[in-house]
This record gives structure tokens, C-alpha cells and sequence, in this order.
């Protein structure tokens, strides 16, 4: 029944706005990987990646703006979370 | 800064802005909605059902204009283990009132319609701003501070969403509500032929289905998951608890996946192709979360103030997010026929509220949040049920069983005490 999931193919047909240079989600230096897994998991749109030396890769590009891993871990592992800027980010032509 | 003061400054144009700016400007108030998306709706999603009752009060007859669906006339609720399903089916071929009826709907329609009828009456717009900040002054709101230019308002109406970051740095909402009181909603929007949809649901033309799923959908956690019929479409998707999603063995994501090929789902959407991949949190927690609903010049409207309702066999958030949108321009009215815009002032709001269905609702169901936190319910039960409906479907040549020795033996293996202790719990709060 398990397929391996491809969040990315997903993403791919959502329309994005994406305002570069301006991340609006920065994670802290070195975070807490017991609070970074739960993202791995939780990330709808699979932002929150780990290499395979085990060190993280994040972009906030591709963000559904769900507001999950504020939630989740909020100051613990994120150095900021903020909206994009007006017109940028997500853009749901269905919702 | 600008000269000019508007009666309420709304941040959010989703439905309870929408519908606060419609009720204030048609009574003659001066009112401006900031929202940060290029267009009403454009930064939202619903699993997506919409209960008519509470619009229908406000726009009587809206069903007729607004860009619905399909309204719901099938409801099932199917227990889901990874390879079986039980459901329980419900057609309604009755003849409902127009406060009875129910439709699915997709955000980036209807929003911009409930937009458009708050701009006929009177409401301005404005799009593509983000709201930075809220002004105060002597601790009373004033206004707002969006990309660089500051507004003045008698009032601002918050209505900004399930993560209300503006409500946060006023302090009327905890900046980290716990995460066992939230969960996440992931939804595929996948575009079936309109007669494709009709056959595999069994619908006639213009009628939908709301089917929702307990069990495997979100791994055993808290959670299930969703069908919604449209008319060229289907919203697909699951909500989980994210309380224990650090131990879960699955993504998110997979879980979606894994919902979507199950042997009971897949032939439901084969073919099927993929026009949208949304997500959202959802407030989970009932009462339990309800924030400080009014301060000095300033309301909390919508999902930013917690008003949601999973009761198991519906999910509401909309009908609520209406109520309260209108329940909060009514008090700005209030406060402008009074001159006074203090929390005193604007206090009608809470009476409102707890007058209308949807603290009563709150208030009836206030257990729930705790009872669906019991992992049996997602994990346990639906095994249960499935493994009774094969025992009594299995005929192997083997002697049979009487139908009661087969169920008790079922239920034995959640335990006596569990199913007692689980019903009486179930019962009482729902």
C-alpha cells in the first residue's frame, strides 16, 4: 500500500509568490533535533529536511503557511516566524 | 498618518472579516478590510462544508448567488483500519429548510463573492497588505501599522486566522497555545468529470457528500480523515493531532499518501489528477482555548479566537467563524451608537456570544477535546468493529459461533472495563 511520498511534485502545482532573499521562517543555529523531528514529521510540505550527515536543510520556500511548526516548537527551534510580506507566499486559487 | 478614522479597521478577509465588514457597512459604518493575500480567500482553505444556518440569517437566500458546490445530501462516517473499512451511511432524500441545508465549497470562490457583497453594501477593500502591527495608545487600540503607512480606527476587528499573530503581541492570545490542542489539516484538491464523481458517490446532480474517517488515516493519532464532493472535484485530506507526531511512525505527508492508496479509497479518485496541495492548523481545543475576546478597541473574531467544533461525525469552523463576525460588528455598532469603544463598550460582543450557538455549542461539548485525545478511539475501536463485521462475514466451512460469543470476544481484546469506562465517557460528552 506504501507509496514513498513526493511532497515536492505536490508543491509543484501550487502557485507561489515566492519573495526571494526574505525567508519569513529562520530556524536557530544548531536546533534541537529532538524539536527538529517533530517537523520532519509534522511539515505538511516537507520543508524541514535532514542531509545525509545528518545536518538540517530548510527553506521556507514552498510554505503553506499553516502555521504548524509555530505551533509545534515555536521560540524553541525557530528564530523567527512571520506572514510572507503582503502579495508574497502562498496563493490558493481553490482553498 | 492618515487624518481619517474609520469606525473598525478588520484584519483578514476571510469569512468572519468578510462578513463583520458587510453587517458594519450595510448599518452605514465606515469600515476598511486589510488582507495580506492578493485576493479574499486567497490565503485560505476548508476541508470544506459549509452549515448554511448562520449565513442564511445574515444574507437570506445567499445559496441561490454564492458560488456552492454541491449541497450535502450523503453523510458517512467510515471506520478505517489499513485494510478494512466499516461505514455507516446516511441518505437524506428529505426535503430540508433553507437553515438546514449544507454545501461544499472551495475558499477561493466563495470569499471573494462574500467580499463583492460587503463591497455592494459599502465596505472597502484592501488587498496585498500585510498587517505588521497593531497601534495603541494608552493601552487602547487605535489603528493598525500595515507595510509602513499607520491607520487610525475607532475599532479593529481581529479576524486573521487560526495562528492570530496580532492577537499574540496584544497578549489576548498565548503566543504558544500547547500542541496537543492543535492539529493539522492537509488536503489534495483533485479534479474527477462531474459524472465520475456522481457515479462513485452515488449522487444526483446537484447533491454532495460529506464522508469523514476515523482511524487509520492519521497513523492512530488523534484525527481522521475527509471526502468532500464538488462539482468537478473532490477535497481529499486528513487532520492530525500534532501531540504525539514526534513518536509518529509516518509524515504527515504520508499519511496522505497512504489515505489516498488505501484498497477503500483509491478506486474512489483513480484517474483523478491533482489541482491543489493545501494545508492549515486547526484549532481543536473547544472552549479550552477560547482567548480574551475583547480589549480596549479591539474583538477577536473567527478561528483566531478558537471558535471551532470537532464533534467526531461533523467538523464546524465556518458557521462559527460567521456568527462571530457578525456577533462583533453588531458590537461595533453598538459601541458607535454609544460613542464608546472601550472593552466596557464593545462588551455587548461576549453577551452575544453567549447568547448565540456558538459558546452554547462550546460550552455542550467541552469534554470532547479530552475524550478524542483517548487513543483507542483512533487506533483500538476500528480494529474492533472491523474485526466483528469479518467474523460475521466470513463463512470458511468452519461451525459458526453465536453472533454475541463472536462480538465478546471482539470486544474483550479492548477490554470490558475500557469499552464501559470509554462509552460512559463518549455519552457524556458529546
Amino acid at each position: 500500500m506504501s507509496e514513498i511520498v513526493n511532497v515536492d511534485v505536490k508543491l509543484a502545482t501550487n502557485k507561489f509568490h515566492v519573495d526571494e532573499g526574505h525567508q519569513h521562517i529562520i530556524l536557530k543555529d544548531n536546533p534541537d533535533m529532538n524539536e527538529y523531528r517533530k517537523l520532519i514529521n509534522a511539515c505538511p510540505a516537507g520543508l524541514y529536511k535532514l542531509d545525509e550527515d545528518g545536518s538540517v536543510r530548510f527553506d521556507s520556500a514552498g510554505c503553506l503557511e499553516c502555521g504548524t511548526c509555530k505551533f509545534l516548537c515555536g521560540d524553541t527551534i525557530l528564530e523567527k516566524w512571520e506572514y510572507p510580506r503582503g502579495t508574497f507566499g502562498i496563493e490558493y486559487r481553490y482553498g | 498618518m492618515s487624518e481619517e478614522s474609520f469606525d473598525a479597521i478588520i484584519v483578514g478577509a476571510g469569512l468572519a472579516g468578510c462578513v463583520a465588514a458587510y453587517v458594519l457597512a450595510k448599518a452605514g459604518a465606515d469600515v476598511l478590510v486589510i488582507e495580506r493575500g492578493n485576493y479574499a480567500g486567497s490565503k485560505n482553505m476548508t476541508g470544506g462544508r459549509l452549515y448554511a444556518h448562520s449565513l442564511e440569517s445574515i444574507i437570506p437566500g445567499f445559496a441561490k448567488e454564492a458560488p456552492l458546490e454541491r449541497k450535502v445530501t450523503k453523510e458517512k462516517v467510515t471506520f478505517l483500519t489499513d485494510d478494512t473499512g466499516v461505514t455507516l451511511d446516511y441518505h437524506n432524500g428529505r426535503e430540508q429548510t433553507s437553515v438546514e441545508e449544507s454545501y461544499t465549497l472551495l475558499r477561493g470562490d466563495f470569499d471573494q463573492w462574500l467580499m463583492a457583497k460587503a463591497e455592494e453594501v459599502g465596505a472597502q477593500f484592501i488587498t496585498g497588505i500585510r498587517v505588521d502591527e497593531i497601534l495603541t495608545q494608552d493601552g487602547k487600540v487605535i489603528g493598525v501599522k500595515a507595510d509602513g503607512d499607520e491607520l487610525l480606527s475607532k475599532s479593529v476587528i481581529l479576524a486573521e486566522g487560526v495562528n492570530p499573530v496580532l492577537a499574540e503581541q496584544l497578549g489576548m492570545v498565548k503566543p504558544k497555545v500547547k500542541a496537543d490542542v492543535m492539529a493539522v489539516g492537509v488536503k489534495e484538491l483533485i479534479e474527477l468529470p462531474q459524472e465520475v464523481i456522481q457515479d462513485r458517490f452515488n449522487l444526483n446532480n446537484d447533491e454532495g457528500c460529506a464522508w469523514l474517517f476515523a482511524g487509520s488515516p492519521a497513523n492512530g493519532l488523534m484525527g481522521g480523515g475527509f471526502i468532500y464532493t464538488n462539482k468537478t472535484s473532490v477535497s481529499l485530506g486528513l487532520v492530525c493531532g500534532l501531540h504525539d507526531i514526534g513518536t509518529s511512525s509516518k509524515t504527515v505527508p504520508q499519511m496522505l499518501e497512504d489515505f489516498k492508496n488505501h484498497s477503500m479509497i483509491k478506486p474512489l479518485i483513480e484517474g483523478g489528477k491533482l489541482l491543489e496541495y493545501s494545508a492549515h492548523v486547526v484549532p481543536e481545543a473547544g472552549i479550552h482555548m477560547v482567548p480574551q475576546l475583547v480589549g480596549d478597541g479591539v474583538l477577536i473574531t473567527g478561528d483566531a479566537a478558537g471558535f471551532c467544533l470537532n464533534i467526531g461525525y461533523t467538523v464546524r469552523g465556518m458557521d462559527l467563524a460567521i456568527a462571530s463576525g457578525e456577533a462583533a460588528a453588531k458590537a461595533v455598532l453598538t459601541a458607535r451608537e454609544n460613542n464608546d469603544f472601550s472593552a466596557e463598550g464593545l462588551s455587548s460582543y461576549q453577551s452575544l456570544l453567549e447568547d448565540s450557538f456558538i459558546m452554547k455549542d462550546l460550552k455542550l461539548y467541552k469534554n470532547l477535546p479530552e475524550f478524542m485525545g483517548n487513543p483507542r478511539i483512533f487506533n483500538q475501536y476500528p480494529k474492533m468493529v472491523a474485526d466483528i463485521m469479518q467474523s460475521m462475514f466470513t463463512v470458511d466451512g468452519s461451525a459458526s459461533q453465536p453472533l454475541r460469543k463472536t462480538i465478546m470476544k471482539h470486544c474483550k481484546e479492548v477490554g470490558y472495563m475500557n469499552l464501559i469506562k470509554d462509552g460512559i465517557k463518549g455519552v457524556t460528552s458529546i
